[in-house]
């Protein structure tokens, strides 16, 4: 077992888990302690120590079933076992496809396990010339599931057409189905296929947009405790702060006027003042829900925040934020009503700079922070980015965040090289975790501009 | 007291009759935890019973608990040890002014003279006890590191005295809500598990076991609803403590039936946010109040 066990950490980190010696100590020992004849109890030895985050879960999961189901196939190939003669003799030849179709559907809608890798290889067999396939599974396991008229539910809870299973059973469903051909396939050839990496999207939690903008909110959290805590990073205990005399007599007065323990004045937290200010012009439609979604939780974690939405021009949207509390509402609001003075439709950066400059003049100081969310495509409009290099001093510090991959900056009609000198940092930023990425580039300190 | 849990069965049982319906892989975990001697790093949302599973392992291995409570800004003096300054100061004061440096300080440098704190307490214990450390993304980096000597040798080095040995092995649990992403020298030091919410039958279990006297058809009806608020996009999505709390209300309030008006009535119990609440009512209320909840079984 012990190779096997190896073998698998090896796929694990393949996968990008870090599986250390010690994990793989500590697994070994743990399986010591479980019975190895319950696959329950033996995965889940392995995820406790092997996985230390839920995600790695996710993957050891996924590989799990794939390693063990490869080893098993090889095991059978080596061994010359085979059971491809029983699936072809079942039914007697004819199985009448009705009948098979509705003891799926009434599987796949009941409550109960039911034996869906009996119905799945049922199934490749009804749909006939199992040694005749297109080659490729996914192909395959798509034409198996129409010769069967099976179809997912539209949502979740609403009940479409008679035909109509819920999604996840067929899933499972096409999960066996697949499988079986798999396993018909090395028979057949007498080799395993080359072992996949994980899609991405397999990979993924699955998530929801609710779920998202949770994520969202959570990591702005963070963000808040950073941009507090920035510049005292290196405050160490009580290092450069000033000792409260008066405090410290008075503690010395329980150690007979000895001060053993200094007292210190405590250190006020610095208030960041913010500054936001958001593209909401078409070229990042996809990425504004996301930076809606940055802006509302921003709005939650912070009281002094201004923010700002723009396409050709500016204007102010704080006060939506405050009056709407609901994120749908916001967005409704900020669609519809709350007026972003726009003529052409297209972005001019210059532009906004200058109106920019003009409103918030008197109120950008050292201690407060500009973040620009956009993607710095001016349509060939003159950047100003003299202009901006005005808000940027003015500022204590400036932040750009990017929707679009680096690769496509400074392409086209993308100017953001124009204003990256200026800023403190410029990143590409269109998912929670890129989010995630930028406060721990904050916390970390790392500034272009110093 | 303290008794060994002896299989996984073993583990799950002796922690229902604490009060804590475990799942499989918490029975897992645990019953590894004592068998490995490693620590338990338990992550999840808030109020899933993170914190109660270290209580209800204390009641179910009669092992008594010690508990750290992690904040920004706690350090070694806090959680390990302090030397007691002032009765080292009283000690010196009282020694006659003839006594040899030397002496002075082997003497003040003592056991005697050491507050132990949590930690240290944990580890110095005669019987084995149960160590929950809570909510330790809330400490700094560095606390953390300071912590992998006491999770993987069980020892403390006290430079004046030299170090101090476990003299029994306890049960550590460490919590977390993710609030920060922790090192990896922790977590390759601990076992991992994850809690999430319980599925709608075992929240049943869960809520009939702490509010026995809710008749069964309402406590039905209240998981349902607090699993439909939970899917709603809500700050702060109501957790198990909360749903046990609200059977207790209905309780107290002879609730006969979970319809419209006493939802909107003891929301305020499972909601915490005033925006939350609007969603809630508006939601799931309406649902209630149509008779949609409730017609089909929780499953």
């Amino acid at each position: 077992m012990a190779p096997r066990l190896l073998e698998l950490a090896d796929e694990l980190r393949r996968e990008g888990m870090a599986v250390g010696t010690s994990e793989l100590l500590d697994a070994f020992e743990a399986l010591r302690a479980v019975s190895w004849a319950d696959q329950g109890e033996f995965q889940e030895a392995l995820a406790a120590t092997l996985a230390k985050s839920q995600e790695d879960r996710r993957v050891l999961e996924l590989v799990f079933d794939r390693f063990f189901y490869r080893v098993a196939e090889r095991e059978a190939g080596a061994r010359g076992l085979k059971e491809g003669a029983t699936l072809r003799g079942e039914g007697n030849g004819q199985i009448d496809l009705e009948e098979l179709r509705g003891r799926i559907r009434d599987t796949l809608r009941g409550e109960s396990e039911g034996d869906l890798r009996d119905l799945a290889r049922l199934a490749i067999a009804a749909s006939g010339r199992l040694g005749e396939g297109s080659g490729v599974i996914g192909v395959d396991v798509q034409r198996i599931r129409r010769t069967l008229g099976l179809k997912g539910d539209a949502m979740a809870g609403e009940r479409a057409g008679p035909h109509s299973v819920p999604r996840e059973r067929l899933r499972e469903f096409e999960g066996h189905v697949r499988r079986e051909l798999e396993r018909a396939l090395i028979e057949r050839t007498g080799s395993l296929p080359p072992a996949r990496p994980l899609r991405e999207l397999d990979r993924a939690l699955p998530t929801g947009p609710a779920q998202d903008l949770a994520a969202v909110h959570r990591v702005v959290a963070q963000l808040r405790r950073r941009l507090a805590t920035q510049g005292h990073e290196h405050r160490g205990r009580h290092r450069s702060s000033v000792v409260d005399v008066r405090r410290t007599m008075r503690q010395s007065l329980g150690t007979g006027g000895v001060p053993l323990e200094l007292r210190f004045r405590p250190t006020r937290p610095r208030r960041p003042e913010l500054f936001v200010l958001c593209d909401v012009s078409t070229s990042v439609t996809s990425a504004s829900v996301f930076f809606l979604s940055v802006l509302h939780a921003l709005h939650d974690s912070f009281r002094k925040l201004r923010s700002f939405v723009f396409v050709e021009r500016i204007s102010e949207v704080t006060e939506v934020f405050e009056r709407e509390r609901s994120f749908g509402d916001v967005s409704r609001a900020i669609a519809g009503d709350a007026g972003v003075a726009d003529v052409s439709g297209y972005t001019d950066y210059g532009r906004v700079w200058l109106e920019f400059l003009e409103q918030v003049m008197d109120d950008l100081d050292p201690r407060s922070t500009v973040i620009v969310l956009g993607d710095a495509r001016t349509n060939g409009r003159e950047p100003h980015a003299k202009v901006f290099s005005h808000v940027a001093a003015r500022a204590g510090r400036t932040f750009w965040m990017n929707p679009e991959p680096r690769l496509y900056w400074n392409y086209g009609d993308s100017v953001i090289q124009a204003y990256e000198p200026f800023c403190d940092g410029v990143f590409e930023c269109w998912t929670v975790k890129q989010l995630e990425e930028f406060v721990r580039a904050l916390a970390e300190g790392k500034r272009a501009g110093t | 007291m303290s008794a060994d849990f002896g299989s996984i069965e073993e583990t799950q049982k002796a922690l229902e009759s604490a009060g804590y319906l475990a799942g499989d892989s918490t029975a897992l975990v645990c019953f590894l935890a004592q068998e490995l001697g490693k620590p338990v790093l338990v992550e999840g949302p808030a109020g899933v019973g993170k914190t109660e599973l270290a209580k209800a392992l204390s009641r179910a291995g009669g092992r008594p608990l010690i508990r750290l409570q992690c904040y920004e800004g706690l350090d070694e003096a806090k959680a390990l040890y302090e030397w007691n300054y002032r009765k080292q100061l009283l000690r010196i004061q009282v020694e006659a002014s003839d006594a040899g440096w030397q002496e002075v300080k082997d003497d003040i440098f003592g056991e005697e003279f050491l507050l132990s704190r949590p930690l240290l307490t944990a580890i110095s214990e005669e019987q084995p006890v149960v160590l929950l450390i809570d909510e330790i993304d809330k400490a700094d980096q560095e606390f953390e590191a300071m912590l992998l000597e006491v999770l993987s040798e069980f020892q403390v080095s006290i430079p004046e005295l030299g170090v101090v040995k476990a003299r029994s092995h306890p049960l550590v649990l460490l919590t977390s809500n993710n609030s920060r992403e922790l090192t990896e020298a922790l977590k390759r030091r601990c076992l991992y598990l994850w809690l999430d919410y319980p599925d709608a039958g075992r929240e049943l279990e869960i809520v009939r076991l702490h509010a026995p006297d809710l008749q069964e058809h309402v406590a039905r009806k209240l998981v349902e609803v607090v699993h439909m608020v939970r899917d709603l996009d809500l700050k702060k999505p109501p957790s198990i403590a909360e749903s046990i709390d609200w059977a207790r209300a209905l309780l107290l309030l002879g609730a006969e039936d979970v319809d419209g008006e006493l939802l909107k009535r003891t929301m305020s119990i499972i909601v915490k946010h005033r925006t939350d609440l609007d969603l809630v009512a508006e939601r799931v209320g309406v649902k209630l109040t149509d008779g949609l909840i409730g017609s089909r079984p929780a499953g």
